[in-house]
């Protein structure tokens, strides 16, 4: 088998999964009688010639880029987190409650103060599936899920009730809604909406590429996800390593959620979550599970994410197509690592070929 | 008293998405199949279930017939979503956690979609009726609780002891279990795994589908994004918790239907609790479940969540 061989061979296959992707996505836009050519320009094109269009993007890719780079350690550490949309929930929560206690402190305490709580809130949340995990063996899968419903219930109990805006209560209008921050806890925009946070998150893909992979935590870390029981048998507290995964994981959910308070919305509003958690998942395994892939990653999926919101008022296409994009994309990702691991299926097409050539030559 | 009633005979009606959505995810994992897609499935069902005497009837009365259609279409759909799934995770061995997790996507997205196009904002249907068991339905309390649903309901729970018979009793069910436990003896037997995990994926999501249906066509009555809720992550907690046996689902399904139920029964219930802690309290308990069960689960299909290899030695 030549290296050409491989090469066109690995191409190929991933070229088939990016064509079955959109061609079982084009069969629901056939299905709502939209026009195929003109969704996927809404959603991939336009979103990238407008320069308001283009900061709205980058928007979105900050908390998704953040809860990646998150969801990839856990997953790096053979766990995988689901529940980022809670965590992310809880850290929101963490930060408004710090923000609206302290509102005289200067902004570079309060600031980091709030942050760090948001970053505890998520931790701790993320910490509760790790525990259960690594002690009892409660599959992280059905846990996260459960505590993503009992979070969003805690959170718009918080927003009703103990964080709700005085002035919402005196209006009776009820919105459920924090009130307006105070300017001290403020993380500045760039240009619209697009802000600082930015930078902590590509700083962020550069430390968890050092820790991961220049540090024995890291180390550890990947060995315990990649083979836990030849780690255990070489010293590592496999549980252990797997319980601090989730807790970081959830903790760069909750940090996530506090940057998209301090610097987008600047009051804690229902849907803020805005299925970021889930995306990341998405993001994560799309960018290799590597924080240089994830970077690039979100941004890609922050296009599709504000491209959909764009398709119901230029194609009449619902928003919700971003999701079924998403999760046939899982699908087909995972599909295709297998067949790209599978040599034996790598062999027998380079045997089909082979043969092939010689009927042509004789 | 007549608060516990109210709760009661809210609780078996509320227990069937649960009980049929379990159901079929039992069979999935006895065939060592982990179908976490079961909510996305159960979206698609619930969604087609009502589209079809919602198109219909226009929002008007339509015959039961159409109620029926519905439910035999979700059925379908559900099965091929079912058959995707095992295209990915057994013909291609993709891990069944994360592609689980696509296909729940995939599912909610679709249902997501179409409903928007197809129904637009919240609309109600006039649904499947209760059809009370003449005479039964009569006795006092255990009549309202148990004989007074549609009878989707009474086929549901007598599918239980139907479950246990084909899962025991039947080649078919025999050869679901054998390639969940130990597919390589199973192979070797002349046992076809890949097309015994299919046949266990088609009839899984069949009941996933029908599970999603009964909750906007009997149930509910709606369809909207927030409708399963869950609850397709839910029966599969519950599949853990019933140990992949019927009859242990049932009361398991019981058991979170009650905890569901108590929210619509707060005000009765006098308690100054917010809402909102009564709506996460299902949720809780399925947490605090696996916290107590998951580790004793050695009588667990054994081959479950590991992809088969036929060419592939061990």
């Amino acid at each position: 088998m030549n290296r050409n061989f491989k090469l066109v061979y690995k191409s190929l296959v991933i070229l088939a999964a990016i064509i079955v992707t959109l061609a079982i996505s084009s069969l629901i836009l056939v299905v709502l009688g939209a026009d195929i050519l003109r969704t996927f320009e809404t959603i991939i094109i336009t979103p990238l010639t407008r320069v308001g269009h283009i900061t709205e993007v980058f928007v979105r890719a900050v908390p998704l880029c953040i809860i990646a780079l998150g969801v990839a350690v856990a997953y790096r550490s053979g766990i995988v987190n689901i529940g980022a949309e809670g965590q992310m929930a809880m850290g929101v929560l963490g930060f408004t409650a710090t923000a609206l206690a302290l509102p005289d402190l200067p902004k570079p305490i309060l600031l980091p103060m709030a942050l760090i709580a948001g970053v505890l809130s998520g931790g701790l949340w993320g910490f509760i599936p790790g525990i259960l995990k690594s002690k009892l063996e409660v599959s992280e899968l059905l846990s996260t899920v459960m505590l993503n419903y009992i979070a969003a219930q805690f959170y718009s109990f918080c927003l009703r009730v103990p964080m709700m805006d005085p002035a919402e209560a005196l209006s009776g209008a009820g919105t459920p809604q924090s009130a307006r921050l105070t300017t001290n806890i403020e993380i500045g925009r760039i240009t619209g909406r697009l802000h600082y946070g930015l930078f902590i998150a590509l700083a962020l893909a550069v430390i968890v590429y050092l820790f991961l992979w220049k540090t024995s935590y890291g180390y550890k870390m990947r060995a315990s996800g990649s083979q836990p029981r030849a780690a255990r048998y070489g010293g590592i507290a496999v549980s252990r390593y797997v319980t601090l995964a989730m807790v970081i994981s959830g903790a760069f959910a909750g940090l996530a959620g506090g940057i998209e308070i301090a610097a987008v919305h600047r009051r804690a509003i229902e849907g803020v979550t805005n299925n970021y958690g889930f995306s990341a998942v998405v993001v994560a395994l799309f960018g290799m599970l590597h924080p240089f892939g994830i970077v690039p990653a979100s941004f890609f999926f922050a296009l599709l994410i504000y491209g959909s919101t764009l398709t119901p008022r230029a194609v009449g296409v619902p928003a919700n197509i971003v999701d079924v994009m998403q999760g046939l994309i899982i699908m087909t990702i995972v599909t295709t690592q297998m067949i790209l691991q599978n040599d034996y299926l790598m062999d027998r097409v380079w045997h089909w070929w082979c043969s092939k050539r010689k009927a042509k030559e004789a | 008293m007549d608060i516990l009633i109210n709760i009661l005979s809210m609780t078996v009606p509320f227990s069937v998405a649960l009980l049929l959505a379990s159901l079929g995810e039992m069979f999935n994992q006895r065939s060592g199949v982990f179908n976490l897609g079961c909510e996305g499935i159960m979206a698609v069902g619930a969604f087609i279930g009502m589209l079809v005497p919602f198109s219909v009837g226009q929002g008007g009365a339509v015959a039961g017939g159409w109620n029926w259609l519905g439910l035999l279409l979700a059925c379908v759909a559900g099965a091929l979503l079912g058959l995707l799934f095992g295209l990915v995770v057994v013909t291609f061995r993709a891990p069944q956690g994360i592609a689980g997790i696509g296909l729940q996507m995939f599912g909610v997205g679709v249902a997501g979609t179409l409903f928007r196009h197809f129904v637009g904002g919240t609309q109600s249907i006039p649904g499947m009726s209760t059809t009370p068991i003449p005479l039964l339905s009569k006795i006092p309390v255990i009549g309202r609780i148990f004989f007074s649903h549609s009878i989707i309901v009474y086929l549901a729970f007598l599918f239980v002891p139907l479950a246990w018979y084909i899962l025991f009793k039947t080649p078919w069910g025999l050869r679901v279990r054998a390639v969940g436990t130990h597919p390589r003896a199973a192979d070797s037997m002349g046992i076809n795994v890949n097309r015994t995990r299919y046949e266990a994926l088609a009839v899984g999501g069949a009941l996933a589908g029908l599970a999603g249906a009964y909750l906007s066509v009997c149930q509910v009555k709606m369809f909207s994004d927030e409708l399963i809720a869950g609850r397709g992550f839910i029966a599969v907690a519950l599949v853990y918790f019933g140990h992949w046996n019927p009859v242990k689902i049932m009361l398991g399904a019981l058991l979170f239907s009650f905890a569901q139920t108590i929210q619509y029964n707060v005000q009765g219930l006098g308690m100054n609790v917010p809402y909102e802690f009564f709506v996460m309290l299902p949720y809780v308990v399925v947490v605090v479940v696996l916290a107590f069960t998951s580790r004793n689960q050695k009588t667990g299909p054994a081959a479950l969540g590991k992809p088969f290899n036929r060419e592939m030695r061990t």
